[in-house]
C-alpha cells in the first residue's frame, strides 16, 4: 500500500459525488421553468401509472393548454421529449417533472435546516462557553433535557404548535407557511449537537495562549470572537452543517410518509419516495414510481455524505496523522 | 464507584423531571385535545364534563395526579384508545419494541465495529471505500424504503420470511435488519474515526515494533481503546432502538411502542405522550447510567478521575 493508492479510491468518490450534485443542481434550477408549469399537469387517459418511454405519452397540447398557450414553443417542445422518460405518476403526471423540483425542494429543505442548526445551535454553544460558571451548566442541561425528549415527538409537536401562527402569519400563503412550518420543525429539532461541538471547541480554544496573548494585548470579547474564535469555528461548523443536510433531507421524507411533511401536490423526494412504496404492493409492480425518487434520494445522500466525510477529514488535522499500518 | 452511580442516578432522575415538565408544557399549550377532532365533535358540557373527569381542565392539578401515578408506575387512561390504559398498552408493546431493538443493536455492533476496524486499516484504498459507500446506502435511503426492499426480496421473491406480523422467531430478522441500519452505519463510522485515531498513537508504534502480528496488534491492542466511543453511543443507541420505530412497525405490521410516540402526538392525546416520553427518557438515562458503569469497568482511568 504505497500512500498514493491508498487515497485513490476516496479521492475519486469525492470527485464523483461533486459531479453528480452539480449534475443534479443544475438540471433541476435549469429546468424550474418547465417543472413548475408541469409537476402537476394530469391525464388519467392515457398515462395513468404509465412506465417509463423514449417517446412522450402524453400530447404537447396537454401540456401547452395548461401553461395556456396556442402553439407551443421550441423550449416546450425539446421539455416535451423527454416527459415520458421517468414514467408516469398514479395521476397520470410526468415522474420526471416531479421528480426535478423535488430535488429542488428537498434541497432547500435540507440547506434551510442547517442554516437553523447553524445559526441557534453555534450560538448556543458559543455563549454557554464564554458565559461559563452557572450560565453554561443551565443551557447545557437544557440541552441534554431535549436530547431526552423523542426527537420524532419533538418535531410533530413543534409542527402541530407551529402551524396556525405561521398560517396566520403568511395569511393566504399556505403552501409558503407549511414549508417553513417543515423547515422550523425540522430545524428546531436538529441543532443540539451543534451547540455541544460549539462549545467543546470554544472552551478548549478559550485557554489557548493565542487567546489569551490578543486579550493581554487590550482586545475585546468582540474583536476576539470575530478574529480569533470564529475562524477555528468555521472548521467544525462547515463539517457539521453538511452532515446536517442529508438528516434534514431524510427527516422530511419520514415526516412524509407519516402525511405531514410536504402536501400534496408539491412534490419532495421524500414524498415522492413515500408515494412510490405506498402504490406498491404484492400484485404489481409500479417500479419506476420507486426507482427513480429513490434513486436521486440516495445518490444526493451519498454524495452529501462523501463530501462531508472529504470535509472533515480535511479540516481534522488528527484524522491526516500518518498511520504506521 | 458507588458515589459516582448515586450522583448519576440523582443528576437522571433531575433530567427525567425536567423532560416531564418541559413535555408537559408542550402538550398543553398545542392547540386542539383528543375530545375535538375532525368529524368527532362532542358537544361542549360533554368535553367540559370530560376535561373535569380527568382533570385536564386544571393545569397544575393534572400536572401533579400525573406525576403522582406516574411515580406509582400508574400512568392513567389514554383519552384514545378504549378500554386501554396507558400501563396496558406500554405493558403490550414495549417488550416487542425492546425485543427487536436489541437485536437490532447486537447486529449494529457486529457488523458496524468490524467494518469501521477494516475500513481504517485500508483507510482511503477501495476496501474502505467500498465499506463506507455501503454503509452510507444504509442510512440514504429512508427506511420506509429499505424495509419495502427487505420485504419484496425476502418475503415476496424468495419467501424465505414472512410478510409481516409478530409471534414467532421467523418475524424477527427482517425488522431487526431494517432498525439496524441506520445503527450500522454510525457505529461504523464512528469505529472508523476512533480507530483512525488509535492507530496513530505511539503504543500501536511500540506493539509493531517489538514484533507483534498485524493481527494481534490491531483487533486487540487498538481495538479496545477505539471502542470506548462507541460504547458510549450505545447508549442512547439502545434507549432509541428498544422504544421502537414507527416506519418499521408500519412496514412490517409489528405491534411495537414506535407508533404510540407517533400517533398519541398526532392524535395530542396527553396521557399518553406523557407516558411514552416517560418510558423513553427513563430509559435513556438508565441505559446511560450503565454504559458509564461499563465504561468504567474498561477503563478504569475513568473511576479515579472522579
Amino acid at each position: 500500500m504505497t500512500p498514493r493508492a491508498q487515497s485513490r479510491g476516496a479521492k475519486y468518490a469525492v470527485w464523483a459525488s461533486t459531479v453528480v450534485l452539480s449534475i443534479f443542481v443544475v438540471t433541476s434550477i435549469v429546468t424550474l421553468p418547465v417543472s413548475l408549469r408541469w409537476y402537476n399537469v394530469q391525464e388519467l387517459d392515457v398515462a395513468v401509472r404509465h412506465p417509463p418511454a423514449f417517446l412522450p405519452v402524453v400530447a404537447i397540447e396537454r401540456y401547452a393548454g395548461a401553461a395556456g398557450h396556442g402553439a407551443a414553443p421550441l423550449w416546450m417542445r425539446l421539455a416535451h421529449r423527454a416527459s415520458s422518460w421517468f414514467g408516469h405518476d398514479d395521476l397520470g403526471r410526468s415522474l420526471l417533472y416531479r421528480v426535478l423540483p423535488a430535488f429542488f425542494i428537498s434541497s432547500v429543505i435540507g440547506l434551510a435546516a442547517a442554516a437553523m442548526a447553524v445559526g441557534i445551535g453555534a450560538l448556543w454553544g458559543a455563549v454557554a462557553a464564554l458565559a461559563g460558571g452557572r450560565t453554561d451548566m443551565l443551557m447545557m442541561r437544557f440541552v441534554d433535557v431535549l436530547y431526552g425528549l423523542p426527537y420524532i415527538l419533538m418535531v410533530i409537536l413543534l409542527k402541530i404548535a407551529l402551524t396556525r401562527p405561521l398560517a396566520a402569519l403568511f395569511g393566504g400563503y399556505t403552501k409558503a407557511a407549511d414549508l417553513v412550518v417543515l423547515l422550523v420543525a425540522i430545524g428546531g429539532g436538529s441543532w443540539l449537537t451543534m451547540a455541544r461541538v460549539i462549545r467543546g471547541q470554544v472552551l478548549s480554544l478559550r485557554n489557548r495562549s493565542f487567546i489569551e496573548a490578543a486579550r493581554a494585548a487590550g482586545a475585546g470579547p468582540v474583536y476576539i470572537l470575530r478574529r480569533h474564535l470564529l475562524p477555528n469555528l468555521i472548521g467544525p461548523i462547515v463539517v457539521y452543517a453538511t452532515l446536517v443536510v442529508p438528516q434534514a433531507i431524510l427527516q422530511e421524507s419520514f415526516l412524509s410518509f407519516l402525511g405531514i411533511g410536504v402536501q400534496q401536490p408539491t412534490p419532495s423526494l421524500g414524498r415522492l419516495a413515500a408515494d412510490g412504496v405506498q402504490a406498491v404492493n404484492m400484485y404489481v409492480d409500479y417500479w419506476w414510481m420507486i426507482v427513480f425518487p429513490c434513486g436521486v434520494l440516495v445518490l444526493t445522500l451519498l454524495a452529501l455524505n462523501f463530501i462531508g466525510d472529504a470535509i472533515r477529514d480535511a479540516f481534522d488535522p488528527k484524522s491526516s496523522a500518518p498511520s504506521v499500518l | 464507584m458507588m458515589r459516582r452511580i448515586v450522583r448519576r442516578l440523582v443528576a437522571g432522575v433531575v433530567t427525567v423531571a425536567c423532560i416531564y415538565t418541559l413535555t408537559f408544557v408542550m402538550v398543553v399549550s398545542i392547540p386542539g385535545n383528543p375530545f375535538q377532532q375532525g368529524a368527532r365533535n362532542m358537544p361542549a358540557a360533554a368535553e367540559r364534563a370530560l376535561r373535569a373527569r380527568y382533570h385536564t381542565d386544571d393545569n397544575w392539578r393534572y400536572f401533579l395526579d400525573f406525576l403522582g401515578g406516574a411515580v406509582r408506575l400508574d400512568f392513567g387512561p389514554t383519552f384514545t384508545y378504549a378500554d386501554w390504559t396507558c400501563n396496558e398498552i406500554i405493558a403490550t408493546a414495549l417488550p416487542v419494541s425492546a425485543m427487536l431493538g436489541l437485536l437490532a443493536i447486537v447486529i449494529a455492533v457486529a457488523v458496524g465495529v468490524p467494518a469501521g476496524v477494516v475500513s481504517a486499516v485500508r483507510r482511503g484504498g477501495w476496501v474502505d471505500v467500498g465499506i463506507l459507500t455501503l454503509v452510507l446506502a444504509g442510512i440514504s435511503l429512508p427506511t420506509f424504503v429499505t424495509g419495502a426492499a427487505l420485504l419484496s426480496v425476502f418475503a415476496v421473491y424468495l419467501k424465505i420470511a414472512p410478510v409481516g406480523g409478530w409471534g414467532t422467531l421467523a418475524h424477527l430478522p427482517l425488522p431487526a435488519l431494517t432498525l439496524s441500519l441506520p445503527f450500522v452505519a454510525y457505529i461504523a463510522r464512528l469505529t472508523r474515526m476512533s480507530m483512525l485515531d488509535t492507530l496513530g498513537s505511539d503504543f500501536i508504534r511500540t506493539a509493531l515494533a517489538k514484533g507483534l502480528s498485524r493481527r494481534t496488534v490491531v483487533w486487540k491492542h487498538a481495538l479496545k481503546p477505539a471502542f470506548l466511543p462507541v460504547l458510549s453511543y450505545m447508549g442512547p443507541a439502545s434507549a432509541q432502538a428498544m422504544t421502537g420505530s414507527f416506519v418499521v412497525e408500519k412496514v412490517f405490521g409489528v405491534p411495537g411502542i414506535g407508533q404510540h410516540f407517533v400517533n398519541a402526538a398526532l392524535n395530542r392525546d396527553p396521557g399518553l405522550i406523557l407516558a411514552t416520553v416517560l418510558v423513553f427518557a427513563t430509559m435513556l438515562v438508565a441505559l446511560n447510567i450503565v454504559v458509564d458503569v461499563l465504561y468504567a469497568w474498561i477503563d478504569p482511568r475513568i473511576s479515579e478521575a472522579v
